[in-house]
């Protein structure tokens, strides 16, 4: 039924309401639509949903700040001298400029540039300049009062030395939106304080949805990135397995060195990802230990709803989604190490870094497959995606072969934006 | 006996070097590169703040190979080539047979629409290594002035 028919900016009618075929159709113009754009911003980003911020790592001492998005919102992370860690919106209560201009520092107070309004490291409104005037003239209203301004504060929450923040309070607990799979699998990786190794940022020429949705898509790994299929890093016939919490927001991959598994499944089908004959010069490239003891060599884990913990062998990293416009996001990479990691260590992180990142083997292909799609779906508001494999459902199965995480993401997202 | 490292040296191998790669030749490449090098691409503020990680990380010449093999048969991106326009080195030492410079470098990326972005801007940071009458690279430091990274690094810088 087509209700609500409205332009979606691109000269294609379309009618916001979900075609049938529950979560196995995703219409296109989810990707384009301004009017989505501003009502993600309230419902998922500004809704009750945990937002990765930063690590505690970033924070570790009084003074210590870090400025960052939760979707579109500027937000200031600084850890005020009682030791807590706050979070604020980074927007001046006169004006609205930013309070914070530098990526990070170390602060004692924040003053905005434009009329010297003053927060301490909590983003209470402190001080403001001339408030009684200059020689008794001017200054603001006797009725002006600063604790009734000031940025918006966000909860915090910290798992595992990682800083959440929310503006919800109706957001449930951490370790409660998480569920308990999920969280025991980020326990498995930061099961000690994580030190930072590296920053780097990939602008990408899509939709946020498109990237959180590559990430969750287990179908598509050994079929797009034929390094990791080639050099046996990631098989679908490999054991592994699929967690998908029950809300479909957060999800968890994961494999395990198997090399008994048969090594036919995709000759026989002729796909591209099998190449004969490509070995590598430097397997250096490739040591790895078995740091966290359990065999497992991969883990892509998701958070609802811009939060991405992978562990690729050694290469240790997060992920961190904002969309820039309905077109345009920012993947914010920090790769990390930890405090007590030998030389040894450290170097098999540095190149095993080349698997992952703007350049890496393995998923460099992920920074443009999405712009692939918003360019592809440019005229086709109005069709839809397919995603049927592994059925309709969002429970995860004993195959990889599915798209039971990208159904799950839909899942989510759809109750969020009440679409 | 290694002849000694002089400026014209330094920049005949920096002009050959980006002519290689904006002529598409990668496989000759890895050549620029000793054995044993570092061939390091990361970011001013990673540099400046002592971050080890980089965008691409290898410590040896086959691991250069490797990465032209993975551009060639694995990795999937749309065509593109970059124009590197080079500034004058700064030769920082010369001992002779090791030498040390920084060069400023712009990047413009053409896509194969005819797209063309300026990608990158940095310096190189090197040095160089006198064999004979080959002069090669010990190390060469990407540091781009940005942290950001447009779609995807295919191409080495």
């Amino acid at each position: 039924m087509n209700i609500n028919i409205r332009t979606n900016g691109t000269n294609t009618e379309h009618p916001l309401e979900w075609p049938e075929g529950a979560l196995t159709r995703v219409p296109y113009w989810i990707y384009q639509s301004p009017e989505i754009y501003a009502a993600e911003q309230r419902r998922v980003y500004q809704g009750p949903t945990w937002n990765y911020l930063c690590l505690e790592a970033e924070v570790a001492g009084p003074g210590d700040y870090r400025t960052t998005f939760v979707g579109s919102m500027p937000v200031v992370v600084a850890r005020d001298f009682d030791d807590e860690i706050y979070a604020f919106e980074n927007r001046c209560a006169h004006r609205g400029a930013l309070i914070a201009l530098d990526s990070g520092g170390k602060a004692r107070d924040f003053t905005c540039v434009y009329h010297a309004w003053n927060y301490d490291l909590k983003g209470n409104l402190k001080a403001v300049a001339f408030e009684d005037g200059v020689a008794g003239r001017g200054g603001m209203a006797k009725t002006f009062c600063r604790s009734d301004h000031g940025p918006r504060k966000l909860r915090i929450a910290i798992f595992c030395g990682l800083v959440f923040g929310s503006l919800s309070d109706d957001v449930p607990p951490i370790e409660e939106y998480l569920g308990e799979e999920i969280a025991g699998k980020i326990r498995r990786v930061l099961h000690k304080p994580a030190v930072v190794t590296g920053r780097f940022t990939q602008t990408l020429p899509n939709n946020w949805k498109l990237y959180f949705e590559n990430v969750k898509d287990t179908y598509h790994a050994s079929l797009l990135h034929t390094f990791f299929t080639t050099f046996r890093i990631n098989r679908l016939t490999q054991r592994g397995g699929l967690v998908i919490s029950p809300n479909g927001g957060h999800h968890a991959s994961f494999s395990f060195m198997d090399n008994t598994s048969t090594e036919h499944d995709y000759s026989a089908m002729g796909l591209r990802s099998e190449k004969e004959d490509f070995g590598l010069k430097d397997m250096s490239l490739l040591a790895g230990t078995d740091e966290f003891e359990d065999g497992c060599t991969l883990q892509i884990l998701t958070v609802f709803p811009g939060f991405v913990l992978q562990q690729i062998q050694n290469a240790l990293a997060i992920r961190q989604i904002l969309p820039q416009g309905i077109e345009q996001t920012a993947l914010n990479w920090t790769t990390i190490g930890f405090a007590d990691d030998t030389p040894e260590m450290k170097t098999m992180r540095l190149k095993q870094g080349n698997l992952a990142g703007p350049a890496g083997y393995v998923s460099m292909e992920d920074g443009c497959v999405g712009g692939f799609v918003q360019r592809g779906i440019a005229a086709a508001g109005e069709e839809r995606a397919v995603l049927e494999m592994g059925g309709a459902e969002t429970v995860a199965e004993g195959t990889r072969a599915t798209e039971a995480s990208v159904r799950g993401f839909w899942k989510c997202y759809r109750a969020h934006m009440a679409i | 006996m290694a002849s000694a490292i002089t400026l014209e040296r330094i920049l005949a191998l920096q002009a050959a070097y980006i002519r290689c790669i904006d002529n598409n030749e990668l496989e000759a490449w890895p050549e620029f590169f000793l054995d044993r090098c570092l061939y390091k691409v990361t970011t001013a503020e990673n540099h400046k703040n002592g971050f080890e990680a980089a965008i691409i990380y290898a410590d040896s010449k086959g691991m250069l190979i490797d990465r032209i093999a993975a551009l060639r048969e694995a990795n999937v991106y749309e065509k593109q080539s970059y124009r590197h326009i080079l500034g004058l080195p700064n030769v920082v030492k010369n001992g002779g047979e090791e030498a040390e410079s920084e060069t400023p470098f712009l990047i413009a990326r053409i896509m194969h629409d005819g797209q063309t972005d300026l990608f990158a801007t940095g310096v190189y940071l090197d040095t160089y290594r006198a064999a004979g009458n080959d002069l090669k690279f010990a190390k060469r430091i990407v540091v781009c002035d940005s942290s950001r990274v447009d779609t995807l690094m295919a191409l080495p810088l």
